[in-house]
């Protein structure tokens, strides 16, 4: 197995995911065999490779440092969850 | 209402149809058949009539029409209509209504499209077969037990089943042509850089495109000319001019050299990608032999680190996903919790409660990817072996017009086949993950039909910013050929 | 045994003087009414893109000139990917591995000369929102106030070669004048167009000549200049103390064999008694208490997973680029100071006053001299009196009531006429109202007198009015002779000219 289960816990507390016992273990099964069958790249030598991160080869591409048009408070939080007068609202941050 | 977007164009600039005729037509299909496919999450009824009844004003006092006026299209629910919710398939989303139009959207709208209703999707766009939909499952029309592939499976199997004419779909690893074989229609995805990303809710940035389906390479090539060009509010959208792909794709490719992988056969000694069907195999030659007919030369090509494409795209999109996905958490928008114990908390049970089982696969996969210690091994690796992947088409496309091979290894499968092994499903795109990686363009177009009525679908594959040239070749083939006017019989 | 020694790195944040956000065309102005200046971009609605605000990257590339880093000719952008209310994407577009400026330099003015404070890199990010903590009926919540969310920030990170607290307030200090002179940023830390963080660590000599390094505390809520260097100061202190109880009571283990090389010296890292490095904390200064309180110490650092930010294109610097930024920021501070010095041949001390007054005000300077011929008097009179005023009134050197030719001919006119620095000075106030030189001295009814006739005749009834004075002078007792001086300047109310006394007082004094 690649992944433990207390690795699968570590990565969903990084990605701020709520898993339950059964959902980890699931987890480590089916993430297992997927990095296991990812693990097959080790066998390309890429040293002398540079990363690809964009299909694209542009640079330079900015815009002009003129105003356009907010949105209005009431617009801006017509989706938030909760509100406070023009602010959203959440709980405390605990300890950080 | 069989008609394609080009006849429907042509029968009410003679007076016969009317935009409000036509669209009250494919209502009425929708409304017959949506029981059985479920192919939208969303129809706009009233809506659609009345920007429909404002077409033909407009006809009536003469004023310019736009390319695709009065022509129904169906939106796949990952991109934005201003005022509508955009639920890209998922609970997250649920009740979000983002207050802007996608650019595709506004192109769509200038040219006097009708918006008829947001389609199906798996969620966030991550799927192979529509399964994934927190909402509903849709149907294959050519068999309801099967799926219409994915992730744009609700698209598709609405052109399939002629509930519109046009849909817009997106593909990151194969999400349109994929639906487009399985259902029987024509689906292209544009070179990345070709369509605006703006307002399309993002999966796999470096991999994201969104593109037509249509019943035929014609229709595609207007859906295609609408929607491309540059947009100053994606900085990734190339600024290069958009060809009148419309009025060039009759027009043959001479002394066209096609290559062919030979990865992508199941041929001794070649790298196996697993599971290739012999009746899509077949058909798949069949279409070369054609294609050898009108003159063209077939090649043997190799590209050799594409058994290596799902293993990267797997960890290149999960990677992007799982950053792109992390603004849903129930602070600003989407779903929040209803009982939770802190900040840090909420967010866990929101998206824990909002999303379902595949995209916190892909999140968790992605994350780890990403994470401290294995960054390297995975995801800079995975970024390396990209380059590998996309200088094999370089050096492919140096000595051939375009790749020609199968769209998916198999026709249609069924509902629940493959949801119980993630990796199976993952597999299924082997053919079309790597032209994402590569930012190449790519059509799928039918080519026949399985002993038991399945469509399969021929994948042509072209240089960046060739859709030009991928278009008429496809055409080329269409022109020979009669399954692209096959129907179901739904 | 040398007391310890302090090591200080500075990460400042500071808010480029664009108009709008470093993605999106919202203002950026300060003060605004809560999330009355958000757009589906910066509130990273599903679907929004960024795209690269032109000023912000120009502006980023004055100062990372100005500051002379080295520019990179590629740059690219990273996500910087952590959960928090403040930052809707829950993922901030930064500069990782390759950030568009690094290996640059500050010089600041310390009182034994100046230093050269090296900076590792500027980079370009996007800032956070806001978010205030609200108490009502027993319950609490947070509020998040996203105006300030995708404004952009220039992060500066010196290296850890500040030696003391006053340099690092000096070091700030340069650096704003510095970033208001070319148009970067405001840097008002009250505003929070300027943030600093402070990371401290002190070094502690040891019997075998090794010396013993503390931790590094990071302080966080540091409000102003001030506040950074008190913080400092009461943070240096308490890590002593703190290594010394510590020590004391033999609660830290430290091995010789992993002594590291620092400068001139072998740094022994502080260890637990398991063995392992203590991490660096995080402090908040606490203003009202004069304190810093450090917070708990986090096992492993946050892991940032950051990687190339695919929504955006890298951007490409070449010279001709690198040339139009150094012309548009025409003279920096060194080279100024290092001109005025050779070209006026005024004391290094004095060009770096000027020097640090701006632009503005070193053109003033160099009017006077224009005018007037005499650099050292000019010098004088710019950075003494005119400062004064200047500073009095709370006015700005474009604002001053006295041209630069005005001044010029001020000087001129004590020199023609000898008139004394302190009916000078009489003058110089008159003329602030408005008038030349000339006019003031005529409204004053100053009149200096120079008739050697009449000046000689007072020369020597001060002659005959202080015998003791004159046997002192006669003695050898050189300053004797202002006695003279100040009894002819007395009965001329000053007007005496100066030059003219002291000869006539020292041939008469010579002569009898």
């Amino acid at each position: 197995m690649s992944l433990s289960a207390d690795e699968v816990r570590r990565v969903a507390d990084l990605a701020r995911l709520e898993l339950s016992d059964a959902d980890v273990d699931a987890m480590v099964r089916q993430l297992g065999a997927i990095v296991d069958y990812i693990n097959q790249l080790q066998q390309l030598n890429t040293d002398a490779v540079e990363p690809l991160a964009h299909a694209l080869d542009v640079h330079d591409v900015f815009r002009d440092d003129v105003p356009g048009t907010s949105l209005s408070p009431d617009e801006a939080l017509a989706n938030a969850p909760a509100r406070k007068d023009d602010f959203y609202r959440v709980p405390p941050v605990f300890g950080d | 209402m069989n008609l394609t977007a080009a006849e429907l164009l042509e029968r009410q600039s003679t007076g016969d149809l009317s935009a409000e005729a036509i669209t009250q037509s494919f209502l009425a299909r929708i409304q017959q058949v949506e029981p059985k496919l479920r192919s939208f999450l969303a129809v706009d009824e009233a809506g659609a009539l009345e920007q429909a009844r404002a077409i033909d004003a407009k006809r009536r006092r003469g004023d310019a029409m736009g390319i695709l006026a009065g022509v129904p299209i169906a939106i796949k629910d990952v991109i934005c209509v201003q005022g509508q919710r955009a639920t890209a398939g998922s609970k997250m989303l649920e009740a979000f209504v983002p207050p802007y139009d996608a650019h595709v959207i506004t192109r769509l709208k200038e040219a006097d499209a009708i918006l008829i209703g947001k389609s199906n999707c798996d969620e966030f766009a991550m799927g192979s077969s529509t399964e994934n939909s927190a909402y509903q499952t849709t149907r294959n029309p050519w068999d309801l037990e099967r799926t219409p592939g994915g992730s744009s499976g609700g698209s598709a199997a609405a052109v399939a089943a002629s509930e519109a004419p046009l849909a817009l779909g997106t593909d990151t690893g194969g999400s349109i042509r994929q639906p487009a074989g399985l259902c029987g229609i024509v689906g292209l995805k544009p070179s990345y850089g070709r369509v605006s990303r703006f307002g399309l809710i993002a999966y796999g940035s470096s991999l994201d495109q969104c593109g037509p389906f249509a019943h035929d390479v014609r229709d595609s090539a207007l859906l295609l000319e609408v929607i491309a060009g540059h947009d100053s509010r994606d900085s990734t959208s190339v600024d290069r001019p958009v060809p009148q792909y419309a009025k060039v794709v009759e027009s043959p490719v001479q002394a066209l050299v096609i290559g062919v992988p030979r990865e992508f056969f199941n041929q001794p000694g070649a790298q196996a990608t697993g599971g290739l069907d012999a009746e899509v195999e077949r058909s798949v030659r069949d279409a070369l032999k054609v294609y050898e007919s009108l003159g063209a030369t077939i090649k043997e090509i190799s590209l050799p680190h594409s058994p290596y494409s799902v293993a990267v795209y797997y960890l290149v999109a999960t990677a992007e996903a799982s950053s792109n996905l992390a603004r849903y958490d129930g602070v600003h928008f989407g779903h929040r919790a209803k009982e939770f114990a802190g900040l840090i908390d909420m967010m866990k049970k929101s998206r824990g409660e909002g999303f379902g089982a595949e995209v916190k696969r892909r999140i968790m996969l992605g994350t780890y990817a990403l994470s401290s210690g294995y960054i390297d091994a995975y995801y800079l690796k995975a970024l390396k072996v990209r380059r590998l992947i996309r200088q094999d088409f370089d050096r492919a496309f140096a000595e051939c017009d375009v790749i020609v091979g199968p769209t998916s290894p198999t026709a249609a499968f069924k509902i629940g086949e493959k949801t119980g092994d993630p990796l199976a499903m993952y597999l299924s795109d082997i053919y079309t993950i790597s032209a994402n990686l590569a930012g190449i363009c790519g059509i799928s177009i039918p080519c026949g039909l399985t002993k038991t009525g399945l469509p399969i679908g021929l994948q042509i594959l072209g240089a960046p910013f060739t859709e030009e040239k991928l278009l008429r070749i496809a055409r080329m083939y269409e022109r020979e050929t009669d399954w692209h006017k096959r129907r179901p019989a739904v | 045994m040398t007391t310890h020694r302090i090591i200080i790195g500075l990460e400042v944040h500071v808010q480029l003087l664009t108009k709008t956000k470093l993605f999106c065309g919202c203002s950026t102005q300060f003060g605004l009414p809560p999330n009355s200046a958000t757009c589906p971009i910066c509130c990273g609605l599903p679907g929004t893109l960024p795209v690269m605000n032109r000023e912000a990257f120009h502006l980023a590339l004055k100062a990372a000139t100005a500051l002379n880093c080295k520019i990179a000719s590629f740059t690219k952008w990273d996500r910087k990917n952590y959960y928090y209310p403040d930052l809707p994407k829950n993922y901030q577009i930064s500069q990782y591995d390759l950030p568009f400026s690094s290996e640059g330099w500050l010089e600041i003015e310390l009182p034994s000369g100046p230093k050269k404070v090296g900076i590792i890199r500027a980079h370009l990010e996007e800032d956070a929102g806001k978010m205030l903590h609200d108490e009502h009926a027993g319950k609490s919540d947070s509020l998040v106030d996203l105006n300030r969310t995708g404004t952009p920030l220039l992060e500066i990170v010196s290296k850890p070669a500040i030696d003391t607290p006053e340099e690092a307030k000096a070091y700030l200090e340069e650096l704003r004048l510095l970033l208001r002179e070319i148009g970067v940023s405001d840097c008002e830390m009250q505003e929070g167009s300027l943030r600093c963080d402070a990371n401290i660590n002190i070094h502690v000599p040891q019997a075998d000549g090794t010396f013993i390094a503390t931790p590094i505390i990071e302080i966080k809520n540091l409000n102003s200049f001030r506040g950074v260097e008190r913080a400092l100061k009461y943070e240096a202190e308490r890590q002593a103390n703190e290594l010394r109880r510590s020590l004391d009571a033999g609660a830290w283990v430290v091995d010789s064999s992993r002594a590291k090389a620092f400068r001139d010296y072998a740094v022994i890292q502080v260890l637990t008694q398991r063995g392992s490095e203590v991490a660096k904390a995080t402090a908040g200064w606490d203003e009202r208490t004069g304190r810093t309180e450090i917070q708990r110490r986090k096992e492993e650092a946050s892991d940032y997973r950051y990687f190339p930010e695919p929504d955006l294109v890298p951007v490409t610097v070449d010279a001709a680029i690198l040339d139009k930024v150094r012309t548009e920021l025409g003279e920096l501070p060194a080279a100024q100071k290092a001109r005025l010095q050779s070209q006026y041949g005024i004391p290094a001390y004095d060009a770096g006053v000027l020097s640090r007054q701006g632009r503005a005000f070193v053109a003033y300077f160099e009017g006077v001299v224009k005018t007037c011929g005499d650099a050292k008097e000019a010098c004088n009179w710019t950075i003494n009196d005119l400062l004064s005023t200047l500073n009095g009134r709370q006015l700005d050197i474009n604002a001053c009531p006295l041209s630069p030719q005005g001044l010029g001919e001020l000087i001129v006119e004590i020199k023609a006429t000898g008139l004394n620095k302190q009916r000078a000075r009489e003058v110089y106030a008159v003329m602030l109202d408005g008038l030349t030189a000339k006019q003031a001295i005529d409204k004053l009814g100053f009149k200096v007198v120079a008739d050697e006739t009449h000046l000689l005749e007072l020369v020597r009834r001060a002659i005959a009015a202080n015998p003791k004075a004159v046997a002192d002078f006669k003695k050898g007792k050189v300053k004797a002779a202002d006695a003279i001086k100040g009894f002819v300047m007395r009965e001329t109310k000053g007007m005496a000219n100066t030059e003219v006394v002291q000869r006539l007082v020292m041939e008469e004094l010579n002569r009898g």
